[in-house]
């Protein structure tokens, strides 16, 4: 059982802040992403849990144990590099059983952590090989493998799949959850910048977001089950970046407020959402957002001229002009028979709406709307 | 695409037409730099061959006759020589012990210029001087250090006391080769850290890394990761600067002349040829140098490329 505890944690690289304010926990046993775009510094933060780089202020923990001054090899975890890291002049035998040799574990216990290795990763007929005889699907099991042999209390992957094509990436991201159940009470923590990735392995999503040399800005934006991510997005770079296609954000202006309503106006266009009204006030200038999946096509009072359409097969990608816009507004629909310049309705249901201040954070959802759109676990916001 | 078009309209155009035309284009490219090596070096080289088959001599150099192999193997030839094997003794002796104490000091000093440091790069450049320094000007400024009356070294190592009586570093038999591999060594040992220190540095950091998160002890990562991918490297710098010290003439001719204790092939062959006027005995002894410097290449780069096939495997 390993817990994983993050207080106040701060990096920087000269005078170049790159990580501030970070206060994390992970559980024994569980699957933490880190995810964010590139210079986000997700990869540093993972150094810094593996040892490899010092924090510059805040503490780490694992097991109760304060490893900020411990070696990587007293803190007992295992790293999955991004390149993969296999020694070169090695057979991949040797890759795995190199890290063990001086633990002077008995030969028939290296022997039996290699075979079990072998067999969860499927690497039988290969052990002989030396690394350059290896695709880099192979690659990746093998570096997975030389980790899990070593039977750490943590497991790090930086960005393992991010050299992989597309199709292998997919699996490998299959084999790596279900790895996490076989291996159980292992704690994992995976890097990466994509939010698939991310969404599909993660029982809990840390998202970072660049410093951009602000001191006082935090690098952790929102951390939390995925589906709280998607469904009650913190504020606005949260909302952004979580959901594929982006979230359509539209300037507005609050026009009134309800009880648990938000009324706001978008050049004339009025819109509801269902939020909740503290701290607004009529006039402001406010950021509206809604998920492509959930503008509603073909129905409502609104009117829009189709600007663009992409059609994947499965859906379409509908690019709605909106009135005062420069960006269109983006709409997922299963139809494919809808073409550019036809003029659509459509309908922004009030539900669903996000609504973010000037600052970026996020108003509320009101409770009688959260209950209905999120994920009941994850209700609490973070 | 064209090329099939090609073949069909042209059979008689060969395939891979472009490949062709790229290897002639190559060719032309090479022949000034094949022309010039086979005016300085193979012509030379050739007429060195062909006089150790004769009895020429320096004052009268056109008037010689063919004697065949007798320069070498005759009843005063080259291989019944005890002065040339005793030459061919010290050229080895010097080699072995120069090359392998610069390759370990390379090693030390490339391994210690690898950590990172802010001194790194003026280190990397004031390395260069001993090397940039001509040899001759070095063997002198050796020479005068190492005098035995008016000597540096001397007066030093008799004020601390370590030794009673001066010593004669380049004239004594016992010291004056330990001598002259010292200057060598002191020479030569930047080069080595250099070319070792760039194979250094061609070791991928996350390798280390790795190896820093799995617990591998300093002295194994070195012995296990750093020396096998390193060795290609150091292979390189060590054939380079074996087939330099087993020609080693300009240091050993100045810090000792033509002393028999301290007699490379190099100056073997300068005095059979300018002092004694033996140009057919004195080429007999350039031609065997040469070949063994030719088969020891051979051996070196097949050896070489054994050891780089492995890497790269």
């Amino acid at each position: 059982m390993s817990r994983i505890e993050l207080r106040g944690v701060s990096k920087s690289f000269a005078s170049t802040p790159v990580l501030n304010g970070i206060d994390l926990h992970i559980e024994a046993g569980e699957f933490c992403v880190f995810v964010g775009p590139s210079g986000c510094g997700k990869s540093t933060l993972l150094r810094l849990l593996a040892g490899l780089e010092d924090v510059s202020a805040g503490e780490i923990e694992i097991d109760g144990v304060l490893v900020n001054d411990l070696p990587p090899a007293r803190r007992n975890v295992a790293m999955v590099f991004q390149s993969y890291a296999l020694y070169p002049h090695m057979s991949v035998y040797q890759n795995m059983s190199f890290g063990l040799q001086h633990r002077k574990l008995p030969a028939a216990e290296i022997e039996a952590r290699i075979a079990e290795a072998v067999r969860i990763l499927q690497l039988d007929g290969l052990l002989q090989r030396r690394p350059k005889e290896l695709s880099g699907g192979q690659r990746q099991r093998v570096a997975i493998a030389r980790a899990i042999v070593r039977q750490p209390k943590v497991f790090l992957f930086d960005e393992p799949l991010s050299n992989l094509d597309a199709a292998l990436r997919v699996q490998t991201r299959l084999e790596i959850a279900r790895l996490h159940r076989a291996l159980g009470s292992a704690s994992m923590v995976y890097v990466t910048h994509d939010q698939v990735e991310a969404m599909t392995l993660a029982d809990r999503i840390v998202l970072l977001q660049p410093l951009a040399g602000r001191a006082d800005a935090l690098s952790v934006a929102q951390a939390g089950p995925p589906l709280e991510l998607y469904h009650q997005p913190a504020n606005r770079f949260v909302a952004g970046f979580i959901g594929s296609p982006a979230m359509n954000f539209i300037a507005a202006t609050v026009k009134s407020l309800g009880d648990g309503m938000v009324v706001a106006d978008v050049h004339g266009m009025v819109c509801e959402a269902q939020l909740s009204a503290q701290g607004l006030t009529p006039d402001e200038p406010v950021t509206l957002g809604i998920r492509p999946e959930h503008v509603l096509l073909g129905q409502g009072t609104q009117q829009a001229r189709v600007c663009h359409v992409e059609r994947l097969g499965e859906l379409s990608h509908v690019y709605l002009d909106l009135p005062g816009s420069r960006a269109p507004l983006l709409a997922k629909s299963p139809r494919d028979d809808i073409a550019i310049d036809d003029l659509l309705p459509f309908e922004l249901p009030a539900q669903v709406m996000h609504l973010f201040r000037a600052d970026g954070v996020a108003q509320a959802r009101s409770n009688a709307a959260a209950a209905g759109a999120a994920d009941p676990a994850a209700a609490a916001s973070t | 695409m064209p090329e099939t078009v090609l073949q069909a309209a042209f059979p008689s155009v060969p395939r891979g037409g472009l490949a062709a035309q790229r290897v002639r284009r190559a060719w032309w490219m090479a022949a000034p730099m094949l022309l010039v090596l086979a005016a300085v070096g193979g012509w030379p080289l050739l007429r060195t061959i062909w006089f150790s088959l004769t009895d020429s001599e320096l004052s009268r150099l056109d008037d010689y006759t063919f004697i065949g192999l007798e320069n070498y193997v005759g009843e005063y030839g080259l291989l019944a020589s005890t002065d040339w094997w005793h030459a061919v003794g010290n050229t080895l002796l010097f080699t072995g012990l120069s090359v392998s104490l610069e390759t370990l000091l390379g090693l030390g000093v490339a391994l210690l210029l690898n950590q990172p440091s802010r001194l790194r790069t003026l280190l990397r450049a004031a390395l260069l001087v001993p090397w940039a320094i001509p040899t001759v000007v070095s063997a002198k400024m050796w020479s005068w250090m190492l005098h035995d009356q008016f000597g540096i070294v001397n007066q030093q190592l008799l004020a601390l006391g370590l030794i009673a009586t001066p010593l004669a570093w380049t004239a004594d038999p016992q010291l004056a080769l330990f001598s002259i591999v010292l200057v060598d060594v002191w020479k030569a040992t930047p080069y080595m850290a250099l070319l070792i220190l760039a194979a250094l540095q061609m070791v991928p950091v996350d390798c280390y890394e790795a190896a820093q998160v799995d617990g591998v002890p300093r002295w194994q990562v070195f012995r296990r990761i750093t020396l096998p991918l390193i060795l290609p490297g150091i292979l390189v710098a060590v054939v380079f600067r074996t087939l330099d010290a087993l020609r080693v003439f300009d240091l050993i001719y100045v810090m000792t002349s033509n002393s028999r204790d301290t007699q490379s092939m190099s100056v073997f062959v300068r005095e059979q040829l300018i002092d004694f006027g033996l140009v057919g005995y004195g080429s007999a002894a350039a031609t065997c140098l040469f070949f063994m410097i030719a088969l020891l290449s051979i051996v070196a780069m097949g050896l070489m490329r054994k050891a780089f096939e492995r890497a790269a495997a």
